[in-house]
């Protein structure tokens, strides 16, 4: 029955749109392209809205909204205040994913590999030069490792996917956090880097012994090895659609101004260390009050309805006490020539 | 003595030949294996859907790059429709009104320089200079920036041909009692006609696999696009985006569209190599 | 010569191509002050050390461009030393060598090799070409040399030699095609006086030709390496992309177009997208120079060898 009236009203809604506001640009992040891709095309059938998303990456989609060539922005990384009032936008989460650890080392099956925080960030930080280093062994006693060189291999462009696992090493350590911080493009102290989770994934396939991290996806989808991490809570737990969702709802979205939340190295018995949700940007006050109106149906849409097509292609979708304090932000501040657009 | 000093300059001779011989089939062997690896990995994506359906998101089967296949062609002909003009033009100029002068070689120096301007660059100026003013991506921003690209070459290859024309043909019309412009218009041009149109398949071609000035200029689209103001999709945009996804429907579509635009600019080449030949045969 | 005409009847078509030539000078002048513009707040902040830096670290908006530049010039050199002895053989094998019926497929195949969009060669050499490098040459000069400073790291077959090879095949045809329209401007009597007097094929090519057309073919080179320095997609996907400096052939280093390619869309602070455009206003320089060189030594052998067929 539920189903049914909203059907109906989106039936209802369609009839406007198709008067209206017939298209919405947006651009950003690569990450969440192909999934804003599939809620478009599904979109569509529905309401006949044409959503036209291009992934030119985060740094792209923050210059695009602030010159005004797009509908709305995306970006891997959230921005600080200052930035959002200073340029009259605001941002909330879209989708969760993360980072995952992938090696090639023959004798040593997927899973089976435990790494922490610390041993991760001497790997990249090129201290650890051995796979069978101690720091590595101490985690592994049940595993042999062999006597072989390690290869880092890192993004080469910049990427949000660079920009969660490094946070991540900046959180877990300091000698990290000193020497190089985070980003999304950082200055490594060692490895090669690969264009894309393409790049990094067949620079780790070509060499024995390499070490990298590519985006949860993108590891799924091409059946790669993967290690497992140890999370605040000191268990090692393996990257998963659930081990991701525990960290997105561990977070406490409450208690921080506009989303601005990073999501790794959250609490949790089970939750992944290296997560992250996309962000959206869209100006607080909107010039075309149809369309912003469409926009935020559209968000809506995706949050409601849209987590079955995310789970498909792999990504966790936003936890539904975060998205209803989205759609609250949206009430609140969202205008067009002094009117609210939204109401819950 | 003499007859050592023979044979080493027969071997000598002889390792010239195999090296240059080698090394020129070497040139083919690599082009051979090029092919190849993006006839094998593209050919399986080439379907009627391929060429006659809109994209779909991944696991959707039955996805195509129709709207980037046409929406390549305007952005092309577009760029065309700007830069062959303009470059044939002032080909001219450098070639005939002014020949010799040192504006023409400063003009010369600078298409060259332009040549080898990355065209990531170019895709940024345009960027700055019609794509932030118009506050959006735009078809002609593409076009623009292609055109930016095919300018220096077919100035060039028009400056090249129109000097190729004997003077005694110019004499031949200004003894007419024509004017100087109607000699370079209705002589020069003409027998300089197929060589300044190899030059411009040639630019033409170079600009049909550029993906860098593109990115930020006609960005890209799901849809079909007629409007010279709207974001439009293309094929080598489309490759980008697509061969760096996780899916594998995703990359095999990126594949098919990159054996398609390698084999159009093969064609594109070889058609221009054909003309070209008998521009030199007379 | 000089053509005569009046000054008085300018028709539209001359005033037209007038323009045309304007503004065809005017875009290199427009791209070159809007690079300016927008590296300005690079240029404030470090001054010519951005030259000489060594460190580029976005996290921490400090950027020195040495590493990027070294890269360039590297990659590019070593691409002009493949390329042109190969280049000019083939020009050799084309015009002195082969029978005609070869020639003509085989310099349309070499041709072929430039229509080849940069991005397939980058894809061909991620996927094919740095494997086979890896396991064909790289190890077994490793396992020969094993101290080697040439060869120092892991052999991925991604890197410096990697990223010049492909450099190398992708300017091939130009260097082939300019020697190859030298060689045969080269009148035939040359030749022919040379074998008449029994001097090898080997002999003419490279005691009558090549010091004939010497300054017209190392231009071809000089032309060749400004293709080179700005290669951009293909070189992105093999070089490894590590900002440093190195004297290992097989360890990763960076461009300034991979690196201009790789953090453009990514850049977040004002310092960083001036400082990348500012990295293109130093490649942009770097090309002028190399191009007037090859523009001189072209020029110099057109006039050496007289009027033009």
């Amino acid at each position: 029955m539920k189903k049914i009236l909203l059907l109906t009203l989106i039936l209802m809604a369609q009839v406007t749109l198709f008067s209206q506001v017939k298209t919405i640009t947006g651009a950003g992040a690569t990450f969440p392209y192909p999934i804003f891709g599939k809620w478009a095309y599904e979109y569509e059938k529905i309401t006949g809205l044409k959503l036209n998303y291009q992934s030119i990456g985060s740094g792209g989609g923050i210059q695009q909204i602030s010159n005004k060539t797009v509908d709305f922005g995306a970006s891997d990384s959230p921005l600080k205040s200052e930035e959002l009032n200073s340029k009259g936008l605001i941002q909330f989460p879209m989708v969760i994913g993360g980072a995952v650890i992938t090696y090639n080392l023959e004798e040593i099956p997927d899973l089976a590999l435990n790494l922490d925080g610390e041993s991760v960030a001497l790997i990249f930080l090129g201290e650890i030069k051995k796979w069978n280093d101690p720091r590595i062994a101490k985690l592994n006693p049940e595993l042999r490792l062999p006597d072989k060189e390690i290869t880092v291999v890192h993004r080469a462009d910049g990427s949000g996917t660079s920009f969660l696992f490094t946070n991540y090493l900046s959180s877990v350590s300091l000698k990290w956090k000193n020497l190089v911080g985070y980003g999304t493009a950082v200055d490594w102290p060692t490895g090669v880097g690969g264009k894309g989770n393409e790049g990094v994934a067949s620079y780790v396939k070509q060499s024995e012994g390499g070490i990298g991290y590519v985006e949860y996806a993108y590891a799924k989808q091409n059946k790669m090895k993967v290690a497992k991490l140890k999370n605040r809570d000191g268990n090692f737990v393996e990257p998963s659609v659930e081990s991701f969702k525990m960290a997105a709802e561990n977070a406490r979205w409450d208690k921080v101004d506009n989303f601005y939340l990073i999501l790794t190295d959250q609490s949790g018995k089970n939750s992944w260390p290296i997560t992250g949700a996309s962000f959206i940007l869209i100006y607080k006050n909107q010039e075309n009050c149809e369309k912003a109106k469409t926009m935020l149906q559209f968000f809506d849409w995706c949050y409601k309805n849209g987590s079955k097509y995310a789970l498909d292609l792999d990504y966790i979708p936003i936890p539904e006490n975060v998205y209803s304090m989205v759609e609250n932000l949206w009430a609140e501040k969202v205008v067009c020539s002094g009117k609210k657009v939204w109401s819950n | 003595m003499n007859k050592r000093h023979s044979i080493l300059r027969r071997i000598y001779d002889y390792t010239f030949k195999t090296f240059a011989t080698f090394f020129a089939f070497l040139a083919i062997f690599i082009l051979g294996a090029i092919l190849y690896e993006v006839l094998k990995r593209g050919s399986g994506a080439i379907n009627f859907s391929f060429f006659f359906h809109l994209p779909k998101p991944p696991g959707e089967a039955g996805g195509g790059i129709a709207n980037a296949i046409v929406g390549s062609f305007i952005v092309t002909f577009i760029a065309s429709m700007i830069g062959i003009p303009i470059g044939v033009m002032s080909g001219i100029y450098s070639a005939e009104f002014g020949r010799g002068t040192s504006f023409s070689r400063y003009l010369k120096f600078s298409t060259e320089i332009l040549s080898s301007v990355p065209s990531i660059v170019i895709g940024l100026f345009v960027y700055a200079v019609i794509v932030v003013p118009m506050k959006s991506f735009s078809t002609i921003a593409g076009a623009l920036a292609l055109s930016i690209i095919t300018i220096p070459l077919i100035h060039g290859v028009t400056e090249e041909m129109l000097l190729m024309v004997p003077n005694t043909l110019r004499e031949a019309g200004l003894a007419l009692g024509v004017s100087y412009p109607f000699v370079v218009r209705k002589i020069c041009l003409k027998s300089a006609k197929i060589g300044v149109i190899t030059g411009i398949l040639t630019a033409i071609a170079r600009i049909s696999g550029e993906t860098a000035p593109l990115l930020f200029t006609s960005l890209n689209s799901p849809f079909f696009n007629f409007s010279l103001l709207k974001p439009m999709p293309t094929a080598n945009v489309t490759i980008f985006n697509y061969a760096m996804s996780p899916y594998d429907d995703w990359r095999q579509i990126a594949w098919g569209a990159s054996f398609l635009i390698t084999v159009a600019i093969l064609l594109l080449t070889i058609l221009s190599r054909i003309l070209f030949k008998r521009v030199k045969n007379g | 010569m000089k053509i005569p005409f009046s000054k008085k009847e300018r028709t539209p078509f001359e005033v037209l191509s007038f323009i045309s030539a304007i503004a065809v000078f005017s875009i290199i002048f427009l791209i070159f002050f809007a690079l300016l513009i927008e590296s300005f707040p690079a240029m404030k902040a470090f001054g010519f050390k951005f030259l000489i830096g060594l460190k580029w670290d976005p996290v921490r908006d400090i950027y020195g461009a040495l590493p990027q530049i070294f890269g360039t010039l590297t990659t590019s050199f070593l691409a002009i030393l493949i390329a042109f002895p190969v280049g000019i053989l083939t020009a050799f094998f084309l015009t002195e060598i082969s029978p005609s019926y070869l020639s003509r497929p085989i310099s349309i195949g070499v041709e072929l090799l430039s229509a080849v969009p940069s991005i397939i060669y980058g894809m061909w050499g991620l996927f094919v070409f740095a494997p086979i490098i890896s396991r064909r040459l790289i190890i077994p000069i490793k396992n020969k040399f094993p101290n080697s400073p040439l060869f120092e790291g892991p052999p991925m077959g991604i890197g410096i030699l990697t990223a010049s090879i492909i450099l190398a095949i992708m300017i091939l045809p130009l260097i082939v095609s300019i020697c190859r329209e030298i060689l045969l401007l080269i009148p035939d009597k040359v030749r022919e006086s040379a074998y008449a007097m029994g001097a090898t094929k080997a002999e003419v090519s490279f005691k009558i030709l090549f010091p004939y057309a010497k300054k017209g073919i190392i231009g071809s080179a000089f032309l060749a390496i400004g293709r080179a320095l700005g290669e951009t997609m293909a070189v992105t996907f093999i070089i490894g992309n590590q900002h440093n400096i190195t004297t290992s052939l097989i360890s990763p280093s960076s461009t300034i177009a991979s690196t201009l390619a790789n953090e453009l869309s990514e850049a977040v602070t004002k310092l960083h997208t001036s400082s990348l455009i500012f990295l293109g206003l130093v490649l942009f320089f770097l090309s002028i120079t190399v191009i007037s060189l090859s523009r001189y030594l072209i020029y110099s052998v057109e006039k050496n060898s007289g009027s033009r067929k």
